[in-house]
C-alpha cells in the first residue's frame, strides 16, 4: 500500500502543479476559449476518441485473431510484422500519409494528369486523421490481444464449438469476451496516447483538447490558462478509466490452460487469400510506405547529415530507453502486486492514478515536473551555500535521475497495462497450489509467476522501450547537456519543416525500436511453442 | 527536522556536483535549431577560447524552465525567434537590460527592444509567392488585398497557430485597429482555397501544383524549396511598398537574443551576443537558414540578395508580440483554424 502510494505520489505531483494553476485563473482568456475554440475542439475530441477506438479495435483484434488463431500463408511473418508500426512515430505516418494523398501528393497528381481525375476525399480531415491515428496505435490492442488469444483462445473455441455454437458466434460470444481485459488495456493506452498527441494534430491541423492546451501557452502566453485545460483533461481521463474498470469489475477470468499453435484453424483458399491480402494491405500502409519514404528522403540527405556525432545520438537514446523500460516494467510489477495482495476500491484508485502520465501532453507533463525539480534545487542549492560557500546552478535538474523519474510518470501505463492484465490471468488457485507445496513468497513469485507472466513482461518492456524511443518534449526539457537523442535530432528538423533531413533520425529510431519488437515475438513464440 | 533533512541533502548532493567550472563558459538556452546555431557557436570558441554550452527546445518550455529556476539558472543567454517570445520572456523578468554601444549600432532600432532587454539577430520577412502561370504581378498589391473577393478560392495560408501570422495580423492591429483587422482575416478565409497548411512549404507545393495562386511564406522557406526543386512555377512578391500608413512595408520578424536576469556570466553573455551580432559572424548567422542579416552594413547571401530590394515595414517588432494575444483572439473569432 506504502508502495502504490508512493508511485501514485509521484505522478500526482506534476498532477497537484498543473490544477494548482486554477490559483490564478485568467478569465478573459479561458472565456475566449470557450467561447470560439471549446465547441469545435470538444466534437473534434470526441469524435477522434470514438473513431481511434473503433480503429484500433477492430485492426488489432481482427489481426490479432487471424494471426494467433488461424493458418494461412505469410502467417509467420505477419505475427511479428504486425507490430512493426509500434516503432514509427504517430507524426511521421501522418506526414507521409499527407505527402502522398494530400492534393500535391503523386497520387493526385498523376490522377490529375492522366485522368483529368478531380475531387478525391480530403486526406487532411477528420477521416484522415482518425484513419493515421488508427494505423499508428492498434498494435497496442493487436499485441496484448494477440497474446491473449494465443493462450486462451483455441481451447476455449473448442469448449464453445462442443457446446454447439459456431465458429463465428464462438468468437463472439465466447474468445472475444474473454480475451476483453486484454482489448481495453490495449485500447486505453491508444486513447491515452491519442489525446496526449500533438505532432500528429498539429500536421493534421487538427484542434483537440491537447492542441488547445499548446495554443493557451505559446500563443496566448498563458500557462496557468493551458494548465486549466490539462486539468480538464485529466478528469476526462479519470472518467473514461473509471467507467472502462467498472464495466469489467464483476468479470472474473480463470485461465483454460496454454493454447496449442497446432489446433490453429485452417482457412479455406479462398479465405487465406483475404486474410492475406488484409493483413498485408495493413502493413503496407502503416509500416511499409512510409518507412520506404523516409528510407528516400534519407538517401538524399545521408551524405551531407550523417557524422559521427549520430552513434552518439543512437547510444544516448538506446541506452535511456533501455533504463527506463527496465524502471518501468519493474515498477509497474511491483504496483500490480500491491494491488493482487491488497485488492480494494483505494488500491484501484491509486493504480488508476499511477498510470495517468500517459494521457498527459507531454510538455505540459515536463513543466509539472521540472517546477518542484528546480525548487528541490533551489532549496538545496541556497542551504549549501550558506554551509559551505556553494556555488553552483544546479543539483538534481539536468541529472538523468530527473529525466529517467519523467520517463517513469509518463509510461508507467504502458507497462502497468500488459503487466497487470497477466497478473489477472494467474488464478488464486495456482498461487494455493504452490504454496501447499512450501513455496514461499519470493519462491512463488520466481518460480511460479514470473514464468509465467514472462510474455506480459516483455510486451511491457518493448512497449516502454520504444515509447520513450520517440518522446520528445521530456526528453527536451529535461536532458543533460549534450545528452542530445535521436529524437532530440527529429525535433530540431521537424520544427523547421525539414523532413527529408529529420528521416534520418526518424529511421534510426525505427530500426533500433524493431530490435526490441523482434525480440519480443521471438521470444513470445517460444514460449508459446 | 526539516532543516536537518535539508542540510543531509546538500552535504550528498554537494559530494555529486563535481566542479570543473574552470574556463570561461557561456550557457545558452536556444530555440533556434542546433544546426542553425551550433556551427555559430563553434566558430566563437575558436575565435576566443570561450566555451558554449547549449540546450534546445520550444520557447514555451524554455522559459517555463527559466522561470523555475529562477535566480539558480545555469543560463546566461535566451536565444529565440518571433519577436513574440523576446517580448513575453521580458514581460516574465527573465531578461535583463543591457547597456551595449555595439549591439546599438549593429541592430536598427525598430528591430530591438526599447529597453534593451533583447536584441534581433537576423530578418525574416513574411511576403508572397506566387503561381507564375497563374497570377501576373500586376494583380498583387497588399496583405489586406488577399483579403478582396477576387481572390475568392485562390488563397492558401498556413495554419494561425504557427506565430509567423499571428504576427503579421498584430502589426496590421496596429494601423486598422482590431475590427477592420478581424474583417480583413474573415475575407482571407474566406478566400480559401482549401483548409490551412501545417508548414510554409505544404502552401507553397500548392500553389505550384495549381491548388490556388497565392500564399504567404518566410522568405527562407522558398529558398530552400527551389533549392530542392528549381523548376516550380513560383516567384516572391513584395506588398504593402507604395502604402503610406503604418501597415507600409513588408511584415518582418527576428530571431533575436537577450542576457537571463540572473545569468552567472553577464558579461561573457554580453559579449557573445555581440559577437553575434558583428560583421563577422552575421553572415553565417543569417545565411546559414538563407535570412536577412540584421546588422545593415552586411548584405545578405547572393541567392538571397537576388530576389530583389524591399521595404520593411518599420514599427517595432515589440509590437508583434504585446499584440499577440490579441492578434490570436481575433483569428479565432475570424474561423482562422
Amino acid at each position: 500500500m506504502l508502495f502504490a502510494l508512493t508511485v501514485a505520489a509521484l505522478v500526482l505531483i506534476p498532477v497537484a502543479v498543473t490544477f494548482s494553476s486554477f490559483a490564478e485563473v485568467e478569465g478573459d482568456i479561458l472565456a475566449h476559449l470557450t467561447e470560439f475554440v471549446l465547441p469545435d475542439l470538444v466534437g473534434n475530441t470526441v469524435w477522434l476518441m470514438f473513431g481511434v477506438g473503433v480503429g484500433v479495435s477492430v485492426l488489432g483484434v481482427s489481426l490479432a485473431w487471424l494471426t494467433a488463431m488461424c493458418e494461412f500463408p505469410g502467417r509467420r511473418v505477419f505475427d511479428w510484422a504486425l507490430l512493426l508500426p509500434l516503432a514509427l512515430p504517430a507524426y511521421v505516418t501522418a506526414f507521409v500519409a499527407i505527402g502522398l494523398l494530400d492534393f500535391t501528393g503523386p497520387l493526385q497528381t498523376w490522377l490529375r494528369d492522366t485522368w483529368n481525375l478531380t475531387g478525391l476525399p480530403e486526406i487532411r480531415s477528420r477521416g484522415g486523421v482518425i484513419l493515421v491515428m488508427s494505423l499508428a496505435l492498434y498494435p497496442y490492442v493487436y499485441l496484448i490481444a494477440r497474446n491473449a488469444f494465443a493462450t486462451q483462445g483455441a481451447i476455449a473455441l473448442e469448449a464453445a464449438q462442443s457446446l454447439g455454437l459456431s465458429r463465428t458466434r464462438g468468437f463472439f460470444r465466447v474468445a472475444l469476451p474473454m480475451a476483453r481485459p486484454w482489448i481495453a488495456a490495449g485500447m486505453m493506452l491508444a486513447l491515452m496516447e491519442t489525446l496526449a498527441d500533438f505532432g500528429t494534430m498539429a500536421i493534421f491541423n487538427y484542434d483537440t483538447f491537447t492542441t488547445a492546451i499548446y495554443k493557451a501557452w505559446y500563443s496566448l502566453f498563458s500557462l496557468s490558462a493551458a494548465a486549466q485545460l490539462a486539468s480538464i483533461l485529466i478528469l476526462f481521463v479519470l472518467v473514461a478509466v473509471v467507467f472502462e474498470q467498472r464495466s469489467r469489475a464483476r468479470m472474473r477470468y480463470g485461465a483454460v490452460g496454454r493454447g496449442a499453435a497446432s489446433r490453429r484453424i485452417r482457412l479455406s483458399p479462398l479465405l487465406a487469400t483475404l486474410a492475406f491480402a488484409y493483413a498485408g494491405i495493413v502493413l503496407a500502409i502503416a509500416f511499409v510506405i512510409p518507412v520506404t519514404q523516409l528510407a528516400l528522403w534519407t538517401r538524399d540527405v545521408v551524405a551531407s547529415d550523417l557524422d559521427n556525432r549520430y552513434w552518439g545520438f543512437a547510444w544516448h537514446s538506446v541506452l535511456l530507453s533501455g533504463i527506463g523500460a527496465a524502471m518501468v516494467v519493474t515498477i509497474a510489477l511491483l504496483l500490480a502486486y500491491a494491488g493482487r495482495q491488497r485488492p480494494g476500491s483505494g488500491m484501484a484508485w491509486l493504480q488508476r492514478l499511477a498510470t495517468l502520465g500517459y494521457a498527459f501532453p507531454g510538455a505540459v507533463l515536463a513543466v509539472g515536473l521540472f517546477i518542484p525539480v528546480a525548487w528541490l534545487d533551489n532549496q538545496i542549492i541556497e542551504a549549501g551555500h550558506a554551509w559551505f560557500g556553494f556555488e553552483g546552478s544546479e543539483i538534481l535538474k539536468g541529472t538523468l535521475v530527473v529525466m529517467l523519474l519523467a520517463y517513469l510518470v509518463r509510461f508507467l501505463a504502458v507497462g502497468f497495462g500488459p503487466v497487470d492484465s497477466g497478473l489477472h490471468r494467474i488464478t488464486r488457485n495456482v498461487d494455493e497450489a504452490a504454496r501447499n507445496l512450501g513455496t514461499g513468497t519470493a519462491g512463488l513469485l520466481a518460480r511460479v509467476h514470473l514464468p509465467m507472466l514472462r510474455a506480459s513482461l516483455l510486451t511491457a518492456a518493448a512497449l516502454a522501450f520504444v515509447d520513450i524511443m520517440k518522446e520528445m518534449p521530456i526528453t527536451l526539457m529535461t536532458r543533460p547537456f549534450g545528452w542530445d537523442t535521436l529524437a532530440v535530432r527529429v525535433f530540431e528538423m521537424t520544427s523547421e519543416g525539414e523532413w527529408e533531413r529529420a528521416a534520418l533520425p526518424s529511421l534510426a529510431i525505427v530500426i533500433a525500436g524493431i530490435i526490441p519488437v523482434i525480440l519480443l515475438t521471438w521470444r513470445g513464440t517460444r514460449a508459446h511453442g | 527536522m526539516k532543516s536537518t533533512l535539508t542540510r543531509l541533502l546538500s552535504v550528498v548532493a554537494l559530494g555529486l556536483a563535481s566542479l570543473p567550472a574552470l574556463a570561461e563558459e557561456v550557457v545558452v538556452y536556444s530555440a533556434r535549431n542546433e544546426q542553425l546555431i551550433k556551427p555559430l557557436f563553434d566558430a566563437y570558441t575558436r575565435e576566443t577560447g570561450v566555451q558554449v554550452k547549449f540546450v534546445t527546445d520550444k520557447e514555451g518550455p524554455l522559459m517555463a524552465r527559466l522561470k523555475a529556476e529562477g535566480k539558480n539558472t545555469p543560463a546566461d543567454v535566451l536565444l529565440t525567434v518571433d519577436a513574440g517570445n523576446l517580448w513575453q520572456a521580458s514581460e516574465e523578468g527573465l531578461l535583463r537590460p543591457i547597456k551595449s554601444k555595439t549591439l546599438q549600432t549593429n541592430v536598427p532600432a525598430h528591430l530591438r527592444d526599447p529597453d534593451n532587454e533583447w536584441f534581433g539577430l537576423s530578418v525574416r520577412a513574411r511576403t508572397m509567392v506566387y503561381n507564375t502561370g497563374k497570377v501576373k504581378p500586376g494583380e498583387l498589391s497588399t496583405y489586406e488585398d488577399l483579403a478582396n473577393p477576387k481572390w475568392k478560392g485562390r488563397l492558401c495560408l498556413r495554419t494561425s497557430k504557427k506565430v509567423y501570422n499571428q504576427s503579421l495580423v498584430a502589426m496590421m492591429i496596429t494601423e486598422y485597429g482590431e475590427d477592420k483587422t478581424e474583417d480583413m482575416v474573415r475575407g482571407w478565409v474566406a478566400n480559401l482555397a482549401t483548409s490551412p497548411f501545417p508548414d510554409d512549404t505544404k502552401a507553397m507545393e500548392a500553389v505550384a501544383a495549381g491548388q490556388c495562386d497565392v500564399t504567404l511564406v518566410n522568405t527562407y522557406y522558398f529558398g530552400r524549396l527551389m533549392d530542392k526543386k528549381s523548376d516550380l512555377p513560383l516567384a516572391i512578391f513584395w506588398p504593402n511598398q507604395n502604402l503610406k500608413n503604418k501597415a507600409a512595408g513588408v511584415h518582418v520578424n527576428v530571431s533575436g537574443a537577450g542576457v537571463t536576469r540572473h545569468a552567472r556570466n553577464p558579461a561573457g553573455a554580453q559579449k557573445l551576443i555581440e559577437w553575434l551580432s558583428s560583421e563577422k559572424a552575421q553572415n553565417q548567422f543569417a545565411d546559414v537558414n538563407l535570412e536577412y542579416p540584421v546588422n545593415p552594413k552586411v548584405s545578405p547571401d547572393q541567392k538571397v540578395a537576388a530576389w530583389g530590394n524591399f521595404k520593411q515595414n518599420l514599427i517595432n517588432v515589440k509590437d508583434a508580440g504585446s499584440l499577440q494575444a490579441k492578434a490570436v483572439k481575433l483569428m479565432d473569432r475570424a474561423g482562422y483554424k
